[in-house]
């Protein structure tokens, strides 16, 4: 590329954070300050998981569908790092609920060994059938009981075994690494079939995930929610108590109180960009590499990259584990955010092709083009509703207050976010497919 | 032997009759999947609402049915409105295929970005589903609740347990035994089934020996929407509709598809079943059903249940992974990956 078109894609790609900034800033003057800055958070995160996403798809042409699951042990993670552990429950049932964990890792691994090392026949299938079947009622009967004195341990405050109370920052790291263990199974699994496969198992994973972090109680409490997570930034109400805070707040000429909301909001920001522009510069480092020009090349033409003899299925199980483990890194920092962990809120479209929508409309393969879409479709997603009724009322402004159709209409505003999600992904593709930042 | 006979009875009401209907509808989902995937070479995520729609479809026409008073009782009346249903997402399907689809065939887009385009695709129906008939529970199911109740099947046989057999059970699996003899006999014996047949297994050799391929999409865009209603349908019938849960039934309908052999119609219906089965089978508390088999004094104390009913989306993804892991092609599949 000439150095002059290269200034004018920089050019562009500054023109379109600026207006971006400059929509957060507006809905900060309209709206309010303390909500801009919410989104902005917001969209901080969803850059973070597009980038995730990017890094598998964009890179490597790897589709996954589990984005929900990978989030979902990275927040998970942040629950067992940062919360204060429960000795009681630890002594009512932990030893059992270490045994079984360890008789099924024994057994994972002992079949593993027999399959691979064992000549193939009749017996190996026997042998693998009895090791399986017996891990998992052997595993049963130390789990149950455990999982029940866990459960009675004060029920309405604890009820599980807590975590290690470590500073919750930490989990931001433990849930990328958590989630690069998950990916790492599923990849060994998928990878090196149909493309479709890794899709769908992918999916499947993501549920299972829900469906355990959902009904294991005694792990992180299950739909209960475990809440009240310690922080990594001051508190408002330590804050407003600051002399030297309240100063600041009234050089400012503004309350306390108001300040104190946005100074954390900001501490938060300042958190999630130092991650964002951390992850942004390795993976800006990795696509220019000679690994980001291997992985380029086996994404255009695997068959001529394994002719080249490069291993394939090994450097995709590679992108994939790192690109799960970013959103991993993401979904920690989302609880962090929350200050809770809840599961039931962990819905498909909100997490997984939600994402999907900002790598493909930033530009798939562009790290900076994958940030863009993680902020304009978080906007668009949050301020579709807002907008929405907008249009609402002002399309049926001409219907009875209390007519049937415009409450129908008004309640189902909500919906057309689905919509405007869908027709943007759909015409992006279309129309432009390398998105708003297109790949170099 | 009346012990034999109760756990046999038992066993049917709780795990067969429920599993002979699931996995009905599953296999008719499947099959969709699967002919698409054979046709256009690609996994369909929007699926699970397609049959979303399609049902919607039908709920609308059968509560103009049940305002107007018409009714086919002792069947539902959802039967009746079931062919509208039907032509409303056909000609959805067909919209989408010309709007969306038909332009990634031209330019040989990879199946990835299919996928991709059908996950937009699937956020446009969702909307469309929730906006026009709401995301809550709906039952639409009328007509005579059972073809026999568990008191009258004790009163006939004089056993103490009963099979309570429903009707919209009864009509699940007498449809989709009638939908799938029709597919087959499309398949096998008519000129269009065996084009469609040609195309999947050979695309160049089709083409040169004057396929119109373009029919042969319409044509799989038409089977698959009618299955995709027909199974959205039944299984709201049976269940009741809730838009969420179509989502849901994506992973046990590909599940189903892939332990077949994605593209293999045959495999989908022997899949829809494996999962049905398993999933149910390893659900089922067997506490009482062992009671009636052992002498008194060893029958079990805890419930017998293998997995809680919350982990049944783990049978599906545990069979799928199974194959993934010993015959990628599917039990029915080609060796080739």
């Amino acid at each position: 590329m000439n150095p002059a078109a290269h200034r004018r894609e920089n050019m562009r790609t500054i023109c379109m954070f600026a207006a971006m900034f400059a929509a957060l800033a507006l809905v900060g003057v309209i709206q309010s300050l303390p909500l801009a800055l919410t989104i902005l958070n917001l969209c901080l995160i969803s850059a973070i998981m597009s980038l995730g996403v990017n890094i598998q798809w964009g890179y490597a042409g790897l589709v996954n569908f589990g984005v929900l699951g990978f989030a979902a042990l990275g927040g998970v993670t942040a629950v067992l790092v940062s919360v204060a552990p429960v000795p009681a429950a630890w002594g009512a049932g932990g030893a059992g609920v270490i045994v079984a964990l360890a008789i099924s890792l024994a057994t994972i691994l002992a079949a593993v060994f027999v399959a691979r090392r064992a000549p193939a026949g009749v017996p190996r299938k026997l042998l693998l059938a009895f090791i399986i079947i017996g891990g998992y009622f052997l595993a049963r009967a130390f789990f149950f009981p455990a999982v029940e004195a866990i459960e009675a341990v004060d029920p309405t405050k604890a009820g599980f075994l807590g975590g290690l109370g470590l500073p919750i920052l930490l989990s931001w790291v433990a849930g990328g690494l958590f989630a690069a263990a998950v990916a790492w199974a599923i990849g060994k699994i998928a990878l090196g079939l149909r493309a479709d496969y890794l899709a769908i198992a992918t999916l499947g994973i993501s549920e299972i995930i829900i469906a355990v972090l959902k009904n294991e109680d005694w792990l992180a409490r299950g739909v209960k929610n475990v809440s009240g997570l310690p922080r990594p930034v001051p508190y408002e109400v330590d804050l407003q108590q600051a002399p030297w805070f309240r100063d600041w707040a009234a050089l400012l000429g503004v309350s306390p109180v108001e300040f104190s909301s946005i100074f954390v909001k900001l501490c938060y920001a300042g958190l999630f960009a130092i991650v964002l522009l951390v992850v942004l510069w390795f993976s800006g480092r990795a696509l220019h590499s000679p690994w980001g020009r291997m992985m380029r090349a086996i994404r255009d033409n695997e068959l001529a990259a394994s002719a080249m003899g490069k291993d394939v299925t090994g450097r995709h199980l590679q992108v994939f584990i790192l690109g799960s483990a970013v959103v991993g890194v993401a979904g920690a920092m989302l609880t962090t955010l929350d200050g809770q962990f809840t599961p039931a809120s962990y819905q498909p479209l909100r997490f997984t092709f939600i994402i999907w929508v900002m790598v493909i409309v930033g530009g798939s393969g562009n790290n900076r083009g994958a940030v863009l879409g993680g902020f304009v479709i978080w906007f668009f997603w949050v301020e579709a509703e807002p907008i929405g009724l907008w249009v609402m009322e002002l399309l049926t402004s001409g219907f009875a207050q209390d007519s049937p159709l415009r409450r129908h209409l008004m309640e189902s505003a909500a919906h057309m976010r689905h919509m405007v999600m869908g027709v943007i992904l759909l015409m992006v593709l279309r129309f432009s497919p390398r998105g708003l930042i297109p790949e170099r | 032997m009346d012990g034999i006979l109760n756990a046999l009875v038992l066993l049917s009401n709780f795990v067969i009759v429920p599993a002979m209907a699931y996995g009905s509808q599953l296999a008719l989902g499947a099959l969709a999947v699967t002919l698409i995937y054979a046709i256009l070479r690609f996994s369909d995520f929007a699926q699970g609402d397609t049959m979303a729609f399609g049902a919607m479809a039908t709920i609308l026409f059968t509560w103009v049915l049940q305002y107007w008073d018409v009714s086919i009782s002792p069947l539902p009346t959802a039967l009746l409105a079931l062919p509208f249903g039907v032509l409303c997402t056909v000609a959805l399907c067909l919209l989408i295929d010309r709007w969306v689809y038909r332009f990634y065939r031209r330019v040989k887009a990879k199946p990835e970005v299919l996928m991709i385009v059908s996950v937009g695709v699937m956020f446009v129906y969702n909307s469309v589903v929730r906006f026009i008939i709401g995301p809550g529970d709906r039952w639409f199911v009328d007509g005579q609740r059972f073809i026999i109740t568990a008191p009258a099947f004790k009163r006939l046989s004089g056993l103490d347990e009963g099979v309570a057999f429903k009707t919209t059970q009864g009509l699940t699996i007498l449809t989709a035994v009638i939908v799938v003899a029709a597919l087959f006999w499309f398949l096998n014996r008519t000129r269009t089934g065996k084009s469609m047949r040609a195309y999947s297994d050979n695309e160049d050799l089709a083409l040169l020996s004057g396929i119109d391929p373009e029919r042969v999409v319409r044509t799989t865009w038409i089977i698959a929407a009618a299955l995709a209603t027909i199974a959205g349908v039944l299984y709201g019938l049976d269940k009741s509709f809730k838009p969420f849960t179509y989502f849901n039934l994506l992973l046990p309908i590909f599940a189903s598809a892939i332990v077949g052999g994605l593209g293999n119609p045959l495999g989908a219906i022997a899949g829809g079943f494996t999962i049905a089965f398993s999933e149910i089978a390893l659900t089922y508390a067997y506490r009482k059903f062992l009671a009636y088999l052992t002498p008194g004094e060893w029958a079990p104390q805890g419930l017998v249940q293998l997995l809680s009913t919350d982990y049944k989306f783990a049978v599906s993804f545990v069979i799928l992974v199974l194959v993934l892991l010993l015959r990628p092609t599917g039990i029915f599949g080609r060796r080739s990956p």
